[in-house]
């Protein structure tokens, strides 16, 4: 049987999973897969999190991705990490570089089992600061800067493809390179903020075709977190990792309070398995949710089936096709044979979308008008950082209008 | 990684750096030191590896596994990327 | 399945996935941690 058979049917436990830490963040970028920026209140406590971790040994995760939101504004996110570590789960982190200052690039220089990823979505702060906000192209460049000088090497730059990014493609490799880290690029998914900015960031067409080209041609030492399965219909070879949808069968997302989900670009009831403060943890839903029982059950490609492409790409991003509102068993909404177009002019420009359940955005909501609302902390510093871990918004911890639980 | 040559007739043994986690197909194999995951295809293959601790050489742990005669040949070749790969390494005794 | 296609394989049995498609019979499949969609 092929490898991906087997996953198909799911596993005893995630291979990985992506674990979102809190929901505070101190930027605001326009496509943000979590609507981040105001803490929860409900966050899971330190006890909690090592709670997690024990199970994570125990079903022997071997290694978790940590994001949010900014996860380390926690004031226990290093804590956090020394005990994974401490307990047989590896980590990479996900951060803006926002507190990577010297002495921690040290520290991660000498700890063993940590990765650091850092996120840009420009390879020059003119493309960049759109989207991520004013200042937030030096705060990254710096921290890479903190890392090579203290002998951190490999780390991860993982970049967002967007209409703005794909031409910069060889300048995200050269930076890289430059720093001896490893250029991770991914999939913009109408997720969380993204919803709202899709329209005007998804590449095009011609653009997609230009990115399989480069990474058919350049992709040997560039990660792409599998994001691109979508787009192997465009060739003959298919670009290299599993090339399936791996939600709630081998990877799945933990987020902020507890609540589990089949992916991170999924957050909404839809795809909501269940809570880790459960009865049973984290182990009973990953192995007994009714959500995970049912994504494991054989998926049939449903229109797609018929498609002579369909092998290769697996009908595409179950997330991008329910947050464009899309049925989950047509094609995606970036088909490269044009499928996804014509399903969307079915469902009509004016058609009510899925929106995201959970919204922690600043300033009263996803909708951005003009320049994306950004704090800016520049370098990190320690003095310039605040003395609270969490966001200094007057909005913060308060509910948004629309949170019901 | 290793660049030392497979010998069927030396003891090796699963490297310290390595996790092995049973699977109902075979088993999930990563290196925490090298972050390369792997898959052991065969439940067969698993035992072939467990074996190896205490094998006094790799074509004894295939027996021990009970691997059958016609399909030697493909486990020492499993055996062999394994090594090179770094999963598994020459024991010291 | 014939198993010529493992006997003609050298020594390196593992592959990555992109050529699985061709090797299903090899005991040993290598995948980057990085290459599962939906994580970070």
């Amino acid at each position: 049987m092929k490898l991906v058979e087997h996953f198909q049917h799911g596993l005893d436990a995630p291979i990985c999973l992506t674990w979102e830490l809190t929901y505070a963040c101190n930027l605001s970028c326009v496509h943000c897969l979590s609507s981040s920026g105001r803490r929860d209140p409900r966050e899971l406590s330190t006890e909690e999190c090592k709670a997690v971790v024990d199970e994570l040994q125990r079903l022997q995760v071997f290694y978790v991705n940590i994001g949010g939101g900014e996860p380390t504004v926690r004031s226990d996110f290093w804590e956090i990490v020394e005990y994974a570590v401490d307990h047989q789960v590896g980590v990479k982190f996900s951060t803006n570089g926002v507190r990577i200052t010297p002495e921690r690039a040290r520290w991660l220089a000498r700890s063993d089992y940590v990765d650091v990823q850092l996120s840009l979505d420009g390879a020059t702060p003119e493309v960049n600061d759109p989207v991520r906000g004013e200042g937030s192209f030096d705060t990254t460049m710096t921290a890479m800067r903190n890392l090579r000088d203290a002998g951190f090497t490999g780390f991860k730059i993982s970049v967002v493809m967007t209409r703005h990014n794909i031409g910069q493609l060889d300048e995200f490799k050269r930076i890289a390179d430059e720093f001896d880290a490893q250029l991770r690029i991914t999939r913009l998914r109408p997720s969380g903020r993204g919803a709202d900015t899709w329209d005007e960031l998804h590449p095009l067409p011609e653009q997609q075709l230009e990115l399989y080209d480069w990474l058919v041609a350049h992709g040997e030492d560039v990660l792409t977190g599998d994001s691109f399965f979508h787009l192997n219909a465009l060739g003959s070879t298919p670009l290299p990792g599993l090339n399936l949808c791996g939600a709630g069968r081998v990877v799945c997302l933990i987020d902020p309070v507890g609540d589990v989900y089949a992916c991170p670009f999924a957050i909404h009831d839809e795809f909501l398995a269940g809570n880790v403060r459960d009865e049973g943890g984290f182990t009973s839903v990953w192995r007994e949710s009714q959500l995970f029982t049912r994504l494991r059950e054989p998926q049939t490609g449903g229109a797609c089936t018929s498609c002579s492409a369909y092998d290769s790409c697996q009908g595409g991003c179950m997330a991008a096709k329910f947050f464009t509102g899309l049925p989950l068993d047509g094609p995606d909404p970036e088909c490269v044979k044009g499928n996804g177009e014509r399903a969307l002019e079915l469902v009509g420009a004016g058609a009510d979308k899925p929106t995201p359940d959970k919204d922690h955005s600043r300033r009263g909501g996803r909708k951005q008008t003009g320049v994306p609302v950004a704090i800016g902390w520049g370098p990190p510093e320690p003095d310039r950082l605040p003395d609270r871990a969490c966001d200094t918004s007057p909005l913060a911890g308060m509910p948004a209008p629309r949170e019901v639980r | 990684m290793s660049t030392e040559v497979f010998a069927p007739d030396r003891p090796y043994r699963l490297s310290p750096s390595v996790a092995l986690r049973p699977e109902p197909f075979g088993a999930l194999v990563y290196d925490f030191t090298t972050r390369k995951l792997s898959f052991l295809k065969t439940r067969l293959l698993v035992d072939v590896v467990r074996a190896l601790e205490d094998a006094s050489d790799a074509r004894d742990a295939l027996r021990s596994a009970e691997v059958p005669a016609d399909d030697h040949d493909r486990y020492l070749d499993a055996l062999a990327g394994l090594a090179s790969a770094g999963t598994i390494e020459v024991r010291g005794d | 399945m014939p198993e010529n296609a493992a006997n003609t394989t050298a020594a390196n049995t593992t592959v990555t996935t992109a050529e699985a498609d061709i090797e299903e019979d090899l005991l040993v499949e290598e995948v980057s941690i990085d290459g599962m969609c939906g994580v970070y």
